[in-house]
């Protein structure tokens, strides 16, 4: 089992250069997104078990020629998350795997038209 | 008749599978061998590096067995370097089926893949990388080390994809690498399609030829929505210069002249693959294989 890596890069960049990942998409009827901020997220999986809906889980991801474990909307929701997380209402953007994330890795867009 | 017959079975989705060897490129047994095969939804790619440096590499159709694509695809980029797949050090597997490839020391997320070999193939100005690939569209964005910032994985379906193209190329009886010109042959951009998804698009098209549309206007319309769909996925991480496309369908010009208009930046030009170049389709392959030349490094280090 690896071990989230909690070590920092010594040279700090730009707020802008963090990786961000984005799943969901844009449709005919607004915007989808739930974002997760890789740097931010230390794979603690506090989100992954306050989500109602199992929509979340940890993934092994490839960082600067290390393995990290991040948060990431599973495969199958990845699809069709305007159906999956309108229970939880995104809009509000306060949705349980937001709140139950200490580092604020987790952002969710939400925007019908 | 016959000969009607004759046509009808040719495919015209088939796109070329080819291997390539670097001219001018040797290796010795000193030599660091690396190897990245990226099995992808619609293709298999496998490149092989010697330093650091492209050496060769094979594309292949994915066959419905993830891991003896893998090992096809191998063998082609192999065929004819005097190289076994012993005398590689390392070998990373990527792509949709990277979890299948059974001779690899390591997976890795096609994401990161495409950063560095994109990087590899048009330097270090490059910002902004679309990949689009048999199955899925990704926008990523990488810094001047091809290490990923932001990206956008997945889109909601096959449209605009490789896949969606196949199924026009077939469609309208055209081989797929004529596509992209022949959509370009209109005088003026006809009105937008309403409707991408690939199954229906099918249904959407034919009615249009049925109303006397040719099929020129028919394939710049589904073409143009297409690009419309990526260039919305490239605005969604973010645009930064410079832009360049990967996959398979780099090599589609309808596409591309497109986007460049939507975005309004020119990407980055196109390596000359049929001569000496580096295939655009081969970048998750090339970048595959430079992480198995550091990984390969990293574990040699105490």
């Amino acid at each position: 089992m690896l071990k989230p890596c909690t070590k920092r890069r010594k040279n700090p960049r730009a707020e802008d250069e963090i990786i961000i990942t984005h799943y969901g998409y844009s449709d005919g009827s607004g915007e989808y997104y739930i974002t997760i901020d890789t740097d931010k997220c230390d794979g603690c999986g506090k989100c992954v078990k306050q989500c109602p809906q199992s929509a979340l889980r940890l993934e092994t991801i490839f960082i600067d020629l290390e393995d990290k474990i991040v948060a990431s909307v599973t495969d199958d929701q990845r699809k069709k998350i305007k159906y999956t997380c309108s229970p939880c209402k995104p809009e509000s953007y306060n949705t349980p795997c937001v709140l139950a994330c200490e580092s604020k890795a987790i952002n969710c867009t939400w925007k019908t038209q | 008749m016959i000969e009607s017959s004759i046509k009808s079975s040719v495919e015209f989705w088939r796109w070329e599978e080819y291997n390539r060897i670097m001219p001018g490129k040797k290796w010795t047994s000193k030599d660091l061998i690396t190897a990245g095969v990226d099995v992808g939804s619609v293709g298999s790619k496998a490149a092989i590096m010697v330093n650091g440096e492209a050496y060769s590499w094979g594309i292949t159709r994915t066959g419905s067995n993830s891991p003896e694509s893998a090992k096809k695809v191998l063998d082609w980029a192999l065929r004819d370097t005097g190289l076994k797949v012993s005398d590689l050090k390392y070998i990373v597997g990527t792509g949709y089926g990277r979890v299948n490839v059974p001779m690899a020391n390591k997976a890795i997320t096609e994401i990161a893949c495409h950063a560095k070999g994109a990087n590899y193939i048009w330097g270090s100005s490059v910002r902004t990388v679309l990949d689009v690939g048999g199955q899925d569209i990704k926008a990523i964005r990488s810094d001047e080390t091809g290490r990923v910032v932001s990206f956008l994985m997945n889109d909601k379906c096959a449209a605009g994809t490789g896949r969606g193209m196949e199924v026009f190329a077939d469609l309208l009886k055209i081989p797929i690498e004529d596509i992209g010109g022949i959509s370009l042959k209109v005088d003026e951009e006809p009105p937008p399609v309403s409707c991408t998804c690939v199954a229906f698009a099918k249904t959407e098209a034919m009615g249009l030829l049925r109303k006397g549309w040719s099929k020129e206007k028919v394939l710049a319309a589904y073409t143009r929505a297409m690009a419309v769909r990526m260039a919305n996925l490239i605005n969604r991480v973010g645009l930064e210069k410079e832009l360049v496309i990967t996959g398979g369908q780099s090599k589609n010009i309808g596409i591309v002249s497109r986007i460049e208009v939507i975005l309004g930046v020119k990407c980055l030009p196109m390596p000359n693959w049929r001569e000496n170049g580096l295939d655009p389709m081969v970048a998750g392959a090339f970048g595959a294989a430079l992480f198995a030349k550091a990984l390969y490094e990293k574990a040699q280090k105490p």
